[in-house]
């Protein structure tokens, strides 16, 4: 008796620990950011771009970066976005049985997240060496496309999965078509999930260096054209941190807090956007 | 006891994978009657009840031989409008399960789905079949909160009004008492007994109690098989079959 609660009391406590883990990867990230990159904060980094070059400038900011990571996070996200739904939906209200061809997507799809974003950022060049296509917004938004393509829908298809077949029956029943039910029924109960699976998505996006150098190139102006080079901040961070100087290595820190800013204020808003357009899921 | 049917099986089999569900089931249910399919778990008669809908469809490894006429028509033909089919009959699970929208979206859903997009008409729609499910009063002022937010048994009753909001001739039944309290039960119950003068009604029931309460047909199943079927007196007095008397009696259950 005494052991199996020293058991139960072991298994807590391990559990709690774990949680703890993850919480504090977070903090000490959040405050090694803070404190390394909050003296170097100022009005202009997020107002102005680069002066004197982006490698060894010390004035201006990385306003360049911020725009275009959100141009091309936000484009990709979608881009994806009008590919990743009809997958879904395909797969859980049109096929819906467990067929070789739902087994070969998910498969197909498992793959495909693991592959390093490095390998997209080759092929995405490969692609565009083929298509014509110097590094610019387009290219970035391509190879982004495939690296966040898996991510969200495999995360979408797994909340989509779990939507109880009475559900779909019952609007079946009343005379829907499929793709009314899509649209109408199983969208609308999915919501929250696939806003997660787009926010992950995002997320991974935005923070993805390796697919973008060299199909999306860099530079100091903001993005105007589809067909220009456009800067990311998580390569900005990169460019930043390999300087000899170290008040330029400080705007880097300064540059990573923005990018976790950004993700920050995103995922907020969109919580909030969605809570009134959730007050119908079915529980 | 002679009738005019609404629905007629003919040699339907159903197959899950290897699995035989329903075994050579032929039976006519009679029109504007309520039909009972009573039976231990697992007979088959859910999958029968579902048959008449076309939503055994959509299940894995699903093979169905054999056919099913409603009003004359054969709806496994290759031909056949499936949703047509399907607004012709209302459904009850088990559970209910509202749609993720508002009271008043749930039952406007179908109407909606079928062109009527008059606000007039919808209005009466959603008023009339709330009424008539005997929900009305309840939900009168709040029409537009969420399905979710009402008790199941409330929810049930909203599911009701729902299917009968596309003006089926048919409403499907699959136990759909078993999660509701005996009060909730009790209400829908007099709804069925209201609705058969216009509705052909079919329940499938693991309550005998029940089935003799509302039933005037009844279909006894047993291990994909239909064992026995006729009135509800011939059935619940006399049965002919040993294996009937026994689930009747009380011996297996």
């Amino acid at each position: 008796m005494d052991l199996r609660k020293t058991e139960e009391k072991i298994f807590k406590g391990i559990m709690i620990c774990s949680t703890c883990c993850i919480l504090a990867i977070l903090l000490i990230i959040l405050i090694t950011i803070l404190v390394k990159g909050l003296p170097a904060m100022r009005w202009s980094m997020i107002t102005q771009v680069p002066k004197g070059g982006f490698y060894l400038g010390r004035e201006g900011g990385i306003l360049n970066a911020i725009l275009g990571s959100l141009v091309l996070a936000g484009g990709a996200t979608l881009m994806t976005c009008m590919i990743s739904l009809p997958i879904v939906l395909y797969l859980n209200v049109y096929v819906r049985k467990r067929t070789w061809i739902t087994q070969i997507t998910r498969f197909s799809l498992d793959v495909l997240w693991g592959i390093p974003s490095i390998v997209y950022g080759a092929f995405g060049f490969t692609l565009m060496l083929y298509l014509g296509l110097r590094a610019s917004l387009l290219g970035g938004l391509i190879a982004m496309c495939f690296l966040i393509l898996p991510i969200m829908s495999r995360a979408m298809d797994e909340v989509v999965k779990m939507m109880p077949a009475e559900l779909l029956e019952a609007s079946y029943a009343l005379g829907a078509t499929q793709f009314e039910t899509a649209l109408k029924v199983v969208a609308r109960q999915a919501l929250p999930g696939i806003l997660t699976a787009v926010l992950i998505a995002f997320g991974r996006g935005i923070g993805d260096a390796a697919s973008v150098i060299f199909t999306a190139g860099f530079t100091d102006h903001i993005p105007t054209s589809l067909f220009r080079p456009v800067a990311t901040l998580p390569l900005a961070i990169f460019f930043q941190l390999g300087t000899p100087f170290p008040e330029v290595q400080e705007r880097a820190y300064a540059s990573a807090l923005i990018l976790t800013a950004i993700i920050f204020i995103v995922c907020i808003v969109s919580r909030l956007l969605t809570r009134r357009f959730t007050r119908n899921v079915i529980r | 006891m002679s009738f005019k049917p609404h629905i007629r099986v003919e040699n339907l089999n159903v197959y899950y994978g290897k699995e035989q569900a329903l075994k050579n089931i032929t039976v006519n249910i009679p029109d504007r009657k309520i039909t009972a399919i009573i039976g231990p778990s697992g007979c088959g008669k859910s999958t029968l009840l579902k048959s008449f809908n076309r939503l055994l469809d959509p299940v894995d490894h699903v093979r169905i031989s054999g056919r099913v006429f409603v009003d004359q028509e054969d709806i496994y033909d290759s031909k056949v409008d499936v949703t047509r089919i399907r607004k012709k009959m209302g459904l009850l699970s088990q559970r209910p399960y509202p749609l993720p929208m508002s009271i008043y979206d749930n039952v406007a859903y179908g109407p909606r789905l079928h062109g009527i997009r008059n606000k007039k008409t919808l209005n009466e729609i959603v008023e009339r079949n709330l009424k008539i499910s005997s929900i009305w009063n309840e939900v009168k002022d709040r029409l537009n909160t969420p399905a979710s937010r009402l008790s199941i048994g409330q929810q049930q009753r909203l599911c009701l009004a729902r299917g009968l909001a596309v003006e089926p001739e048919i409403i499907l039944g699959d136990e759909p008492t078993s999660a509701l309290d005996p009060k909730s039960s009790q209400r829908i119950e007099q709804r069925f007994i209201e609705l058969k003068s216009e509705y052909t009604i079919v329940l499938v029931t693991h309550i005998l109690r029940q089935a003799k309460r509302l039933a005037d047909y009844v279909l006894f199943m047993y291990l994909g098989e239909l064992v026995e079927h006729g009135s509800a007196e011939e059935i619940f007095s006399n049965p002919k079959q040993e294996m009937t008397k026994e689930y009747i009696g009380g011996t297996f259950s």
